[in-house]
């Protein structure tokens, strides 16, 4: 068989599922596992795992989507970025529909402003070659997999003289903000942890989740298999009431992850406190653009001052979605006022977030 | 509707371009053709049933691995009229140039356009040519209308039942794989190839060789993918689609791009694909006659229909089950 239909071969998956219900057999409760990355997040509805794993697990989606982590205060920044006259927004799809106080940037951008739709932040510096009487500013929003090209982005600007380009560096860490999580949510037995993040950093980032809160993690990669496979172990741990960090996607996740993204991320950016919805302020959670690179930030060259964090939206219950606390089905907008369609919260919005792929996928007609 | 203006959203061909359609357009122009929201108006003309449709396209870029705006232009068109049960025959063209637009480039639309009316054979009988100033257009816009003469019997949409199967002429989400690709910029080894195709010829034989009198229905998935197609043809009959996710054809191409962008082969639009509704006792013929053909060569049977839910719901290769429904907008790609 190719390798990658192994990957996604349903009798391999049956054997693992297999594995896993004996496992389970005989604990009283079924343990709660936490996918910390918004893509497990769909892959686990999109497979049907969800509802197949149901039964001996209850799976909580954690704050590993980018767009659902976003404070209300940093989506009303970038509209006001968007608003600056003189400047092109270059930005992900997936920020396009998230409401802010002042509507969203699909509606700014009816409205006059200039957004622009990029799928990495080279294409944002290849968009202010275009355009050099413009400003063009990239909305830097992700983790550790989307910001080592924004590094790239911003050191390639310095080295080729491009000053109309500009970063709103609003990236985020995930160490910390398990940290914080598990602080807060005691309820979780283990931890699905993200292959495309670990892939960058890793394993050593990890190993003081085992240490400090007692919950074994395991990396996991994203096929049916890959999941099962990160899932069984995972299991196998919490059975065995060893908390320990494994790394169940080896195929793509060195234990020393990629050593030249992470170079670049040290080099173009320094560790500060980020804002997180749901989670508040965590200290060294956060990427500002590093001193030699200063002035790249947008915040400083547009002479702007982020907003006051300010409370969720009415009745928007995110923040305790990305926390685990609740499933999206016990927010009282979910479905009701809030759908793909016209979405309260981020979670809703983005294709990683847990209450879109909840609606999407897991509503029975 | 809640919008003041207009936004990218509302011509994605999911629900915000369906509550721009009923809430701005239905109201003022609606009649019963239009009411019927069909892929073609059915028309009754002295007797004579015929088939009339329009369609714009404003595909950047205009050249992708498969084909180009010409031959999508020219073959949307006539896959609408073939959906609807019609053999295409009269097609329009209304082009709309930005000033500054390569001439070269346009002869190589318009050469394409030719080779696909030619295979289609249907035949251009009437055109129109604007130019916009420089900034004022995307390069080129492209509309098509059509006409088409109704086959007989046309698809019986009110005896769709239980039991009847769906069927699909060959592998899913091939042109919004090759678009989607394209413009990201991937450097892929084998690029996806658009599945661009006239396919009125294809369902043309099912009617040559008389099973056109068990077709309940078709439909053209485009915009918003196999997903939108089959929430959409199962809100119409008023019944459920049970689809196998496993036999789904769907190529290691689009595949590899889905879960390098964090898609979903069913939302991805095609342009040579078309579902069919058709009764169960002919549907294994049917997959063997289509299988004959170049366009339907990996035809399979992918559901059927049912009174147990309304909607769809999607058995997953795992045992799990996903419902999926008409896409929300345009598709965007993850961030990590």
């Amino acid at each position: 068989m190719e390798l990658w239909k192994r990957f996604k071969d349903p009798a391999l998956a049956q054997k693992l599922l297999q594995e896993l219900k004996g496992l389970c057999q005989g604990s009283s409760q079924r343990p709660t596992l936490m996918e910390v990355c918004g893509t497990h997040t769909v892959a686990l509805s999109r497979t049907g795992l969800r509802e197949v794993l149901s039964p001996y697990l209850d799976l909580r989606s954690g704050p590993g989507c980018p767009v659902c982590v976003t404070d209300d205060s940093d989506i009303d920044l970038m509209a006001e970025v968007a608003r600056q006259p003189g400047v092109i927004v270059a930005t992900y799809g997936d920020m396009l529909r998230v409401p802010g106080s002042y509507g969203t940037l699909l509606d700014l951008k009816a409205a006059g402003a200039r957004v622009q739709l990029v799928y990495s932040a080279l294409d944002a510096l290849e968009l202010a070659r275009e355009n050099p009487r413009d400003t063009v500013v990239m909305l830097g929003v992700g983790f550790e997999t989307t910001a080592p090209v924004a590094a790239l982005a911003v050191q390639r600007a310095a080295s080729e003289g491009i000053s109309n380009f500009l970063m709103l560096s609003l990236h985020k860490t995930i160490p910390n903000a398990l940290r914080a999580l598990l602080a807060e949510n005691s309820r979780i037995d283990g931890l699905i942890l993200p292959g495309h993040v670990s892939a960058i950093i890793g394993e050593e980032p990890y190993r003081f989740i085992a240490e400090e809160s007692g919950v074994p993690a395991v990396i996991t990669g994203f096929e049916a298999v890959d999941m099962l496979l990160g899932i069984v172990e995972l299991v196998r741990l919490i059975v065995a009431g060893r908390p320990e960090v494994l790394n169940a996607y080896r195929r793509v996740v060195s234990p020393d992850g990629n050593p030249r993204a992470r170079a670049l991320l040290e080099e173009a950016f320094r560790p500060v406190a980020a804002r997180w919805r749901g989670l508040g302020s965590i200290p060294d959670s956060g990427l500002a653009l590093a001193e030699p690179f200063a002035a790249y930030d947008a915040l400083q060259a547009l002479g702007l001052r982020r907003p006051e964090a300010r409370p969720p939206r009415r009745g928007c219950r995110c923040g305790e979605v990305l926390r685990g606390l609740i499933e999206p089905a016990e927010c009282g907008l979910f479905a009701k006022a809030c759908t793909p369609h016209s979405p309260v919260g981020p979670c809703m919005v983005s294709s990683e977030g847990a209450c879109a792929a909840h609606y999407t996928y897991g509503r029975n007609g | 509707m809640k919008d003041k203006l207009v936004t990218m959203a509302h011509g994605g061909g999911g629900r915000a371009t369906s509550e721009l359609v009923q809430a701005v357009f239905l109201p003022r122009l609606g009649n019963l053709e239009l009411m019927e929201l069909g892929d073609a108006a059915v028309l009754n003309l002295d007797g004579q049933k015929l088939a009339l449709t329009t369609d714009s396209f404003v595909v950047s870029p205009p050249f992708f691995p498969g084909g180009d705006i010409g031959r999508l232009a020219i073959c949307g068109t006539v896959n609408d009229l073939t959906a609807a049960g019609a053999v295409p025959l009269y097609l329009t063209v209304g082009v709309i140039l930005e000033e500054g637009f390569p001439l070269a480039e346009l002869k190589r639309v318009v050469a394409s356009m030719a080779e696909a009316a030619d295979e289609a054979g249907v035949k251009v009988v009437a055109g129109d040519t604007k130019v916009v100033e420089r900034g004022k257009g995307d390069g080129l816009f492209l509309n098509t209308s059509g006409l088409g003469l109704l086959r007989n019997p046309p698809p019986r949409w009110s005896q769709a039942r239980p039991g009847d199967r769906v069927l699909v002429n060959g592998p899913i989400g091939e042109h919004g794989a090759a678009v989607i690709s394209r413009r990201s910029g991937f450097d892929l080894d084998s690029p996806v190839q658009s599945d661009c195709a006239p396919l009125n010829d294809l369902i043309g034989t099912l009617w040559e060789e008389g099973l056109g009198q068990h077709i309940r229905a078709m439909r053209d998935p485009t915009r918003g993918g196999v997903a939108t197609a089959l929430a959409e043809l199962a809100a119409r009959m008023e019944l459920g689609i049970r689809v196998d996710e496993s036999a789904l054809p769907i190529s290691p191409a689009v595949s590899g791009v889905c879960d390098m962008l964090g898609f979903d082969p069913l939302y991805l639009a095609n342009e040579g694909k078309m579902l069919i509704v058709i009764d169960a006792s002919v549907a294994d013929a049917a997959v063997d006659l289509l299988r004959k053909h170049r366009y339907g060569a990996e035809a399979a049977i992918i559901g059927e229909l049912t009174d147990e839910f309304k909607g769809v719901r999607v058995r997953t290769p795992y045992g799990g089950h996903k419902r999926v429904d008409v896409a929300e907008g345009e598709l965007l790609p993850r961030i990590c």
